[in-house]
C-alpha cells in the first residue's frame, strides 16, 4: 500500500548519485494519486463478491434464499441472530464419504502436477536458452505455439491413450495431463527468465571449467528461485482449482476437492446454499499457499522485467 | 420359459413385500422412539428379503464387480446404494457406484475413449437415443430384463427405452410432474376446494386474484436453473398441451409430425399464459411476470409458506425441495393436488424417469440389470428411502412400502388405469430443441414478454432438418 502515498521530494536533497536519482524518477513516474485510486476501486470491486460469498456461507438456508447478503448488517444491528454454521456442517459432515479423502487427493494430485512440469520445463528452458543446436528457434516457437491448442479438444484422444496403456483409474492420467497442459507456458516463461541472466556469468563459469550440469545447478538454479516460485504458485492454483481435467481423467478414487464441491448442490441443484461454504473450505489451502509465498510471487513477476 | 419364471418371480415379490412390511412396521416404531432422524439406519432393517435363486442362472458371481455411473448424487445416492444391498448379499457382486452432476456430458466422453461404465442410469431417453444412434454404444437389454419390463411396466414405458425397434433400457424410477402444490390450511381457512377440472381451477384463480393484496398472487413460478434455465416452464407447457390438445397431438408434437408452432400448440401456450403471463395471477411473493424467468425453480414455491402465493405447479420431487422442517402431508404445511384436466374422466399425466443402459454384457452386469428391472429392486428402494420423495411406475411396487402419503399418491396416479401417462416431451425432442431452443424460448416468453406465436415460430425454426 506504499504506492498510495504520493512521492514528496525530500527537502534536503542528498548529492544525487546516479542510482538514487533514477529510483526517485521512476517512483515519481509510477506513482500517481489517480492510479492509486483506480487500484483501490478495482481491488474493492474484485473483493466485494468474495466478501459477499463469505457472508453468505454463514447465513441460514432460508435467509440465503430470501434476501441478499448485504441485509445481514441491518438485521445484525437490530439484534437478530443472522449467522449460523449449518452450511459448514452440511458441507463437511453431511455426506457418507469423508471430506478428508478429497483433501488428500487434492494434495496428491497437485504436488506432482506442479513438480513434474517445472522439472521438465527447467531442463528444456536451459536447453533453449544456453545450448546452441540446429533448429532451436523453430522448435522453441513450435513449443510455445502449442499453447494455442485448447485442452478441451485433447481430452478424448488423451483419455483413449490412457485407457489403451492401462493407466486409467490411477493418478497418472491426471498428473500427466496437467503436466502436458502446463509445459508450453512453463518453458516459455522460464526460458525468458533464463535469458535474462547475464551471459558473462555463464561464460565465467564455463571458463572456470564448469559443464552444463554444474552451470545449471550452481549458477542458473539459485538465480531462478523467484521465477520458479512464481510459476509454482500459478500452477498450484490452476491445478488445485481444476475441475475439468480431474473429472474427465479421474475416477472415484482420485477425485479432488473440486469434484466434491461441485456435487454439494445435490442431484437437482436444490442444495446450492451449501456451495458457498464448500467454496470457502476449498479456498483455504490456496489462500495459505499464496500468502506464504507472496514474497516470491511479486519478486518473480518483476524478475523478468527489471534488469541489473 | 419366461412366463414360468415371471410368475415365480411374482410370488417371490409378494413374499418379499409381506416380509418387508412386517420389518418396516418395526422399523417405524424404532424411528419414532429415536426422534425420527431418518438417515441411513432404517434402510438396513427394512430391506425386503430377496429370492437369490433368480440369479443362479447367471453362474457364480462371487467377487465380481459392476460399475454404475449416474447423475444421482448424495444425499439421494445413499438410498440408491442401500437398495443394491440385497443383490450384493445374494450374489457376492460388488456394485461400484459413481455419481456426477456432469454425468450427461461425461458419459459420451468415456464411451468415445473406450472406457464406459458397465451400467449407466440415464436420466432421460434423449441421452439413450444419442448413445445408440451416434456412438452405437449401448447393448440391447438381455431377455430376462425384457421379460421383467413386459410384465411389470406399461407398454409406453417400454417404448421410452426403445430406439428404432430395439429395446435397450429398462425404466428405473419415475416422476410425476402434473402436480400443483398448495397449503391445505390456507385453502381451508379461505373455504376453497381443491379444483377438479381446469375450469374450476381458473375460476378459483380468478376468485383468489380478486382478493390480491400487496405481493400476494394466486400462482408462483420460477424457471431459473443454471445452464438448464427454462426447463420448469417446458413442463408447464407440456402439461397444458396434454390437456388442451390431448395425448395424440402431444405425440405428434414431440415427434415433429406437426410443427412446433401448430395452432393447437400455440393455443396451449396461450392457455398457460392466462395464468403465467397475467400480472394479476403471478408471481406471488416474487415480483411481476418477468420475475418467473429469474426466480430459481428450487425456491419458487416458498412464497406458499409465507402465504403470499396460493399455488405452485411442480413435479413430485419438489417434495424434497421444501426447507427443512416443512411438513408435506394432506394436513401439513404443504401438499399437492393433481393438475386438473379439462374433464374429470380423463387424467393425462406428465411423467419422467431414469433408464438403465448397459455397455457390457458380462453375466454379473446382466444379473444386476435384471435385479434393477425387477419389483424386488423397486420394493427394496422404497424400503430404503425412509424420507420419501421416490416412486416408480413398476406396477408390482407395493405402495405400502412407500414412505409418505404423498409418494403413495404419486404411485396411485401412476398405477391408475385412467391415467394417460406421457413422457416429458422436452426429454424426447432432439437436444437442439428439447434442451436448447425450448428452454430459451420459455425464458424469452417470460423475460421479454415475447408472444406465444413468436416464441413457437423461433423454436420451430431451430428444429434440426434432416
Amino acid at each position: 500500500m506504499s504506492t498510495t502515498t504520493p512521492a514528496v521530494a525530500p527537502k534536503a536533497v542528498p548529492p544525487p548519485s546516479g542510482l538514487q536519482e533514477r529510483a526517485r524518477k521512476a517512483k515519481k513516474k509510477l506513482t500517481s494519486p489517480w492510479a492509486s485510486m483506480i487500484a483501490v476501486v478495482i481491488a474493492l470491486a474484485w473483493t466485494v463478491p468474495t466478501f459477499g460469498l463469505l457472508v453468505t456461507s454463514f447465513r441460514p438456508e432460508l435467509d440465503i434464499r430470501q434476501s441478499g447478503w448485504w441485509t445481514v448488517f441491518g438485521d445484525a444491528l437490530a439484534g437478530e441472530g443472522v449467522f449460523s454454521l449449518r452450511n459448514y456442517e452440511a458441507a463437511l459432515f453431511s455426506r457418507s464419504t469423508s471430506l478428508i479423502d478429497f483433501f488428500v487427493n487434492s494434495f496428491v494430485i497437485t504436488l506432482p502436477a506442479v513438480f513434474i512440469p517445472i522439472t521438465i520445463a527447467l531442463l528444456a528452458a536451459y536447453g533453449f536458452a544456453w545450448i546452441d543446436f540446429k533448429g532451436r528457434d523453430i522448435l522453441f516457437v513450435a513449443v510455445f505455439a502449442l499453447q494455442i491448442v485448447p485442452i478441451q479438444i485433447t481430452l478424448i484422444p488423451l483419455l483413449r491413450a490412457y485407457v489403451d496403456t492401462g493407466i486409467n483409474g490411477t493418478f497418472w492420467p491426471i498428473w500427466l495431463s496437467h503436466s502436458m497442459f502446463a509445459l508450453p507456458l512453463a518453458i516459455f516463461l522460464l526460458h525468458n527468465f533464463m535469458r535474462d541472466i547475464p551471459k558473462s556469468l555463464v561464460e565465467a563459469a564455463r571458463v572456470d571449467g564448469a559443464g552444463h550440469v554444474k552451470i545449471f545447478f550452481q549458477v542458473i538454479l539459485p538465480l531462478l528461485v523467484p521465477a520458479i516460485a512464481a510459476f509454482a504458485i500459478f500452477q498450484f492454483l490452476w491445478v488445485w482449482n481444476d475441475l475439468l481435467v480431474a473429472l474427465v481423467m479421474g475416477g472415484t478414487d482420485t477425485f479432488p476437492l473440486t469434484v466434491r464441491v461441485a456435487e454439494l448442490a445435490g442431484s437437482r441443484g436444490g442444495d446450492w446454499h451449501v456451495l458457498s461454504a464448500g467454496a470457502f473450505i476449498s479456498i483455504l489451502v490456496p489462500l495459505i499457499v499464496f500468502l506464504a509465498l507472496q514474497r516470491y510471487f511479486v519478486r518473480g513477476l518483476l524478475a523478468g522485467s527489471v534488469k541489473g | 420359459m419366461s412366463i414360468r419364471m415371471a410368475s415365480k418371480r411374482r410370488t417371490v415379490a409378494l413374499a418379499a413385500a409381506g416380509a418387508s412390511l412386517a420389518l418396516i412396521l418395526s422399523a417405524c416404531a424404532d424411528t419414532d422412539d429415536g426422534g425420527g432422524s431418518g438417515d441411513g439406519g432404517g434402510s438396513d432393517a427394512a430391506a425386503p428379503a430377496l429370492d437369490c435363486s433368480v440369479y443362479e442362472e447367471f453362474g457364480d458371481l462371487e467377487g465380481k464387480t459392476v460399475s454404475v455411473y449416474t447423475t444421482i448424487v448424495e444425499p439421494e445416492a445413499e438410498t440408491q446404494v442401500a437398495s443394491y444391498e440385497p443383490f450384493e448379499e445374494c450374489t457376492g457382486v460388488t456394485v461400484e457406484y459413481e455419481a456426477s452432476r456432469e454425468m450427461e456430458a461425461q458419459l459420451p466422453v468415456r464411451v468415445q475413449a473406450g472406457n464406459p461404465p458397465d451400467i449407466a442410469i440415464l436420466p432421460q431417453p434423449g441421452l439413450l437415443n444419442t448413445l445408440v444412434s451416434q456412438y452405437d454404444a449401448v447393448l440391447p437389454a438381455p431377455e430376462q430384463v425384457e421379460a421383467n419390463v413386459d410384465e411389470f411396466w406399461s407398454e409406453e414405458w417400454k417404448e421410452y427405452g426403445t430406439v428404432d425397434g430395439t429395446f435397450y433400457a429398462a425404466p428405473l424410477g419415475s416422476n410425476v410432474k402434473s402436480y400443483v402444490w398448495y397449503s391445505p390450511s390456507m385453502f381451508e381457512e379461505a373455504g376453497y376446494e381443491v379444483p377438479e377440472t381446469w375450469d374450476d381451477m381458473m375460476a378459483l384463480t380468478e376468485e383468489i386474484a380478486s382478493t390480491n393484496e400487496g405481493a400476494t398472487r394466486p400462482w408462483c413460478a420460477g424457471v431459473e436453473s443454471g445452464d438448464a434455465t427454462g426447463w420448469p416452464g417446458t413442463d408447464w407447457i407440456e402439461d397444458v398441451v396434454l390437456r388442451t390438445a390431448g395425448p395424440e397431438v402431444y405425440d405428434q408434437w414431440y415427434q415433429h409430425e406437426i410443427p412446433f408452432n401448430d395452432p393447437q400448440i400455440v393455443e396451449a401456450w396461450d392457455t398457460a399464459g392466462e395464468i403465467l403471463k397475467n400480472p394479476d395471477h403471478v408471481n406471488g411473493g416474487l415480483g411481476g411476470v418477468d420475475s418467473i424467468a429469474t426466480a430459481p425453480w428450487t425456491d419458487a414455491g416458498y412464497p406458499i409458506l409465507d402465504r403470499s402465493c396460493w399455488m405452485h405447479r411442480a413435479a413430485n420431487f419438489y417434495a424434497t425441495q421444501w426447507p427443512e422442517g416443512t411438513e408435506v402431508a394432506p394436513d401439513g404445511d404443504v401438499y399437492a393436488f393433481y393438475l386438473p384436466s379439462m374433464s374429470t374422466d380423463e387424467r393425462p399425466t406428465l411423467v419422467a424417469g431414469e433408464f438403465i443402459g448397459a455397455f457390457t454384457d458380462r453375466p454379473e452386469v446382466q444379473a444386476f440389470q435384471t435385479y434393477l428391472s425387477s419389483p424386488d429392486w423397486a420394493n427394496a428402494k422404497a424400503a430404503a428411502t425412509p424420507a420419501g420423495g421416490w416412486v416408480s411406475a413398476n406396477n408390482a411396487l407395493d405402495p405400502e412400502l412407500l414412505a409418505t402419503d404423498f409418494d403413495r399418491l404419486s404411485a396411485e396416479i401412476l398405477a391408475d388405469p385412467a391415467t394417460v401417462a406421457r413422457f416429458d416431451a422436452s426429454d424426447l425432442m432432439p437436444s437442439e430443441v428439447g434442451t436448447g431452443s425450448f428452454w430459451a424460448g420459455i425464458t424469452e416468453w417470460f423475460a421479454s414478454d415475447a408472444s406465444s406465436q413468436e416464441v413457437t415460430d423461433t423454436i420451430e425454426e431451430s428444429w434440426p432438418k434432416n
